[in-house]
């Protein structure tokens, strides 16, 4: 039988102060108030004095209140039963289903040996020509979309989510808008994949301690899946709210920030949730995929900063189409030798020559006189933002290569690509 | 033996523990924290009356108040001996190959496994008599370790002379048998072993003395060996924004440089990274040895989501190997990546003590910290005459990319040498993205003085018209001008440039450098003569299609003399003045 105890000494934003004697660090509790009853875990322990984060928050609790201390971290059910399922950051049900208990499996595991990691070497296909041609998509990769308010991330991450070959979709949701809920859950469920989703929802209306669990239940649970075999595309929505609610509580915590605000250890935090990411020998893998907002669009703000050391490159969302430059998939080089072997000549030459369109637009723009080559490559920035960058574009790999090449002889010749003999002579096409 | 000092818990924060002792504490000792049937290890890192502030190199959920402490009475240490060449090692020297073998996927808590292999034996030859006067760190006698001889010394912790009073005889000994007794001053006997322990935060002793720096370290990136040269036993530092290449710059520096032993610390960064050079070092061929490259790496890994306070012990464990083998007489390279994750990881601890924040809450003994690290590098001359150096090459990840920063403040204050990466040369896929304009070396090269003076001026140059051409556009810019636009162009496309994917291109050894900078030097210097612009960047973006085949074929190759000649055509047709010197200079 557990004590319960009674003497809570202090309130202060969401954190409680209760004596207690025998409590494990980052134990669980539950408090029991007027409102209801919440979990609460140990964050400090000093002496007797233990202080704890109410995942319901501290509103309305009394200092007369009983809290019951459980003995264990932090756990969630896991399992095939979840599958379907939408539940809050505690890991209480949302949709009308019961409660589980089943497979309780603690949250916050260990890191993974990097011995026993593998090299990345599978392809995601999503028909996006600017992530399947210039920057690949791996199995067990991470990667944050950095966007703005107001860019559609959320439809680009359900785009993936549904067209990637995965076995498990999990969608972890902080601070989310309720009808960007919907959203996600409406578009699972039109094309399908709502049975194979698990979702974790914190809504913006929802306390603040709750949306730091949320990756942390949604990676717990992905990991479960992957070592049984299952591939799992992990999706984070914003994370930008998971790095302010960190913030929130440190601050609360009397921490000593160290830049605009954020706690000195967010790149540990953000780094213990993104590097779940993994592909098991012998078993499955955890791909993550998450919006980050950049607040002001300004990439050097702290929270994209740090993601960008963690992660393995960046897609880069920015007027309505994913950026080239700025974006990045780190681990493409593992995937694209593999496909066709004009891939990395395609990708690279496609890109520099955009980059000199956009100086020579940058020219334009100020009025100077435009040289043969720069209206030649103003000619070819238009197409290949027509035809290649939209996102409207669906199209295969192979079918964007072989699109690539046309716009190059559409626009150029041979020699002014800089592309290698022996490359022209195979790819570039004959004139009918 | 004297007794086990215990203490027990008081209060947790985080990864930092507060235990109360009964008689003293040692600052720096190592503590084990006992929770049930596990051992976790911490660092006494301040002591307050009878507090001892610990900060534990584990995760401490679930440890409670009153749970008992042991004082070890020794500083964080590692083991120095045979078999280290080749392993993969955590912040604290646990074998991570032999811990996945026994515990699978997971990282357990409280494991700690020795880092030598003890049973296994080594063919021992011994160099010293009985009767022998010894300094420490001389070498007794020598064991055959991958294709280098491992020597044995005396123990640096030992006392400035010693006498061999026995010495083992040629044979196979493990790490558990004696070879050698010692005999100090005061007449104390101690027992010498095939390894010994040396703590981390201390500089390995025992040279005659330290040199300077001089010869250049090759690491067949052209823009660096021929531009911004590193020394055998000087520091650089790469500082970039994320995304600009500075891990692929150190992997390929990893697997190219020309020296014995290089060892990387990856250092709070991704886990995939290591993991690419852990799966391939051991298939790559060392070109120099034949042997696979792993044959010469020791790999430290404490990754991102390892523990925080293993992560700060890491460089130092990276750096205490490497003084260890520049004792065999060795040219070591240690690589860390990313130093700026190893301050942090002290900015968190510091938060956890509540120290007064210096800038960025980084604490203020932050630059001190920084400067006795890459104070570890030096070129030395051991006790024998012969030379060994440790070469440090620290990867900077500035916040915001902004080099105003702390962390790259206090590296670029002391290092000898500064590869600076940008957004914009990366965004451009100008790779390596050492941006020229940033960058520095007080070190000399291989690359004649005449020469890469001409090669930054250039650069400078052919910048500065970029910038004005922004502004009054390319019909303002004279056609002199642009022309050295264009030569800066080509000079940054076909040498600085390199393609990490192409076999050839990828490592450029360093008379191929010599050879072709002085070709590109005759076109820098050459003077051209064009009707108008057009003509002019038609033929530079024909030169830049051939040498970019050139520096695709082998050296010395029919392809290779193919392209030269090839080019050599091209430049002649166009040339207005000093055809004679040019042709001379290629004949030569």
């Amino acid at each position: 039988m557990r004590k319960t105890y009674t003497n809570i000494i202090q309130i202060a934003g969401d954190v409680i102060t209760v004596e207690a004697e025998n409590i494990g660090y980052n134990e669980i509790a539950q408090v029991f108030t007027g409102r209801g009853t919440s979990l609460a875990q140990v964050i400090r322990i000093d002496g007797k004095k233990i202080s704890l984060q109410v995942f319901a928050g501290s509103k309305g609790v009394s200092t007369g209140d009983k809290v019951k201390f459980l003995g264990h971290p932090m756990r969630v059910a896991s399992g095939d039963n979840l599958l379907g399922r939408i539940f809050n950051g505690s890991g209480v049900p949302l949709d009308k289903g019961p409660g589980l208990s089943e497979n309780m499996i603690d949250i916050g595991t260990p890191s993974v040996n990097p011995a026993k990691r593998i090299i990345p070497n599978k392809m995601i296909r999503t028909g996006i020509p600017m992530i399947d041609v210039f920057n690949s998509l791996v199995e067990s990769q991470k990667l944050p979309i950095f966007s703005i308010a107001g860019e559609p991330y959320n439809e680009l991450l359900a785009r993936i989510a549904i067209q990637a070959e995965v076995d498990i979709i999990i969608l972890g949701g902080m601070g989310l808008k309720y009808d960007d809920y919907l959203f996600f859950r409406d578009t699972l469920e039109e094309h399908g994949a709502l049975s194979r989703s698990i979702m974790f929802i914190h809504t913006a209306a929802d306390p603040v301690v709750e949306c730091l669990l949320v990756p942390d239940i949604s990676l717990a649970v992905a990991e479960n899946f992957a070592l049984e075999g299952k591939r799992v595309l992990v999706l984070l929505t914003d994370m930008t709210n998971f790095c302010d609610a960190l913030k929130e509580i440190s601050i609360t915590m009397e921490q000593v920030p160290s830049n605009r605000g954020y706690p000195g250890d967010l790149y540990s935090q953000l780094a213990s949730r993104y590097e779940k990411a993994v592909d098991f020998e012998g078993a499955g893998s955890i791909t993550i995929l998450a919006a980050t907002t950049m607040p002001g669009d300004d990439v050097t703000h702290p929270v994209p900063d740090n993601t960008g050391y963690i992660t393995e490159g960046q897609f880069y969302l920015k007027n309505g189409v994913i950026e080239p430059f700025g974006s990045l998939s780190r681990l493409k080089q593992q995937v694209n030798g593999k496909t066709r072997d004009d891939h990395r000549t395609i990708m690279d030459t496609m890109i520099q020559l955009f980059a000199s369109y956009r100086q020579s637009a940058e020219k334009q723009a100020m009025g100077f006189q435009m040289s043969n080559w720069d209206k030649k490559l103003l000619r070819y920035g238009k197409i290949f933002e027509e035809e290649i960058m939209s996102l409207k574009v669906n199209i295969a790999l192979e079918k964007a290569l072989d699109r690539g090449w046309q716009i190059l002889a559409q626009c150029f010749n041979p020699e002014e690509t800089g592309i290698k003999k022996s490359m022209i002579e195979e790819y570039w096409p004959k004139k009918q | 033996m004297p007794e086990k000092r215990k203490g027990f818990i008081a209060s947790i924060n985080g990864n930092m523990v507060t235990a109360v002792f009964d008689t003293f504490a040692v600052q720096n000792e190592v503590a084990y924290i006992i929770h049930g049937n596990e051992r976790l290890k911490s660092e006494v890192i301040r002591i307050r009356k009878n507090n001892a502030e610990l900060q534990v190199y584990e995760s401490t959920t679930g440890l409670k108040t009153g749970e008992p402490v042991e004082f070890s009475g020794e500083l964080l240490s590692v083991e120095l001996g045979p078999g280290l060449l080749g392993q993969v090692f955590d912040g604290l020297q646990n074998p991570l190959y032999l811990i996945a073998e026994k515990y699978g996927f997971f990282l357990k808590r409280g494991v700690y496994l020795d880092a030598l292999d003890k049973n296994r034996e080594w063919e021992f030859t011994p160099l010293v008599k009985a009767g022998n006067k010894i300094r420490p760190g001389e070498r007794l006698g020598f064991v055959p370790e991958k294709i280098f001889k491992h020597y044995i010394m005396a123990p640096f912790s030992t006392q400035r002379v010693s006498e061999v009073v026995w010495i083992a005889g040629g044979g196979r000994y493990n790490l558990k048998q004696p070879i050698a007794r010692l005999k100090d001053g005061d007449g104390r006997e101690t027992e010498v072993y095939l390894f010994q322990y040396w703590p981390v935060k201390i500089p390995i002793p025992g040279y005659a003395e330290k040199l300077k720096p001089k010869e250049a370290l090759v690491t067949k990136m052209r823009l660096i060996d021929s531009l911004f040269p590193v020394a055998l036993g000087g520091t650089y530092c790469i500082p970039g924004p994320f995304g600009a290449g500075k891990t692929v710059l150190q992997q390929l520096t990893s697997r190219h440089a020309e020296v014995d032993v290089v060892i990387i610390a990856a250092c709070g960064e991704r886990a995939g990274e290591v993991v690419e050079t852990l799966k391939t070092f051991p298939e790559l061929v060392d070109p120099r040895t034949n042997k696979p490259l792993m044959d010469r790496t020791i790999i430290i890994c404490n990754t991102s989501s390892m523990p925080v306070a293993a992560r700060e012990s890491s460089v130092y464990t990276a750096v205490t190997l490497a003084e260890y083998y520049r004792q065999m007489g060795l040219h070591v390279l240690l690589l860390a990546d990313s130093t700026s994750r190893w301050a942090q990881a002290m900015r968190e601890m510091s938060g956890r003590l509540e120290e007064i924040p210096g800038e960025e809450a980084f604490p203020a003994y932050l630059e001190s910290r920084i400067a006795s690290f890459y104070e570890r590098a030096g070129l030395v001359r051991l006790y024998d005459g012969s030379i060994g150096s440790v070469t440090i090459g620290g990867a900077v990840s500035p916040a915001g990319g902004h080099f105003e920063e702390p962390v790259t403040q206090a590296t670029l204050k002391v290092v000898g040498a500064v590869h600076g990466l940008s957004r914009e040369r990366s965004d451009a896929r100008r790779y390596p993205a050492i941006d020229p304009l940033i960058s520095w070396s007080k070190y000399t090269g291989f690359i004649e003085e005449k020469q890469e003076a001409k090669g930054h001026q250039i650069l400078r140059k052919s910048n500065e018209v970029a910038q004005m051409m922004k502004v009054i556009g390319e019909e303002g810019t004279s056609l002199r001008d642009y022309i050295d636009y264009l030569k800066g162009e080509l000079f940054d496309f076909v040498y600085l440039q390199q393609n990490a994917f192409d076999k050839v291109d990828e490592a450029t050894a360093k008379d191929r450098q010599s050879y072709i900078f002085n070709f590109i030097y005759g076109i820098l210097e050459a003077e051209f003569s064009f009707r108008d612009k057009e003509e002019a960047l038609h033929f530079f973006q024909q030169l830049r299609q051939l040498l970019r085949g050139w520096n695709s074929g082998p050296w010395q190759s029919e392809e290779f003399k193919k392209a030269e000649e090839e080019t050599s055509a091209l430049v002649n047709s166009k040339m207005a003045t000093k055809k004679e010197e040019l042709n001379a200079q290629n004949l030569h």
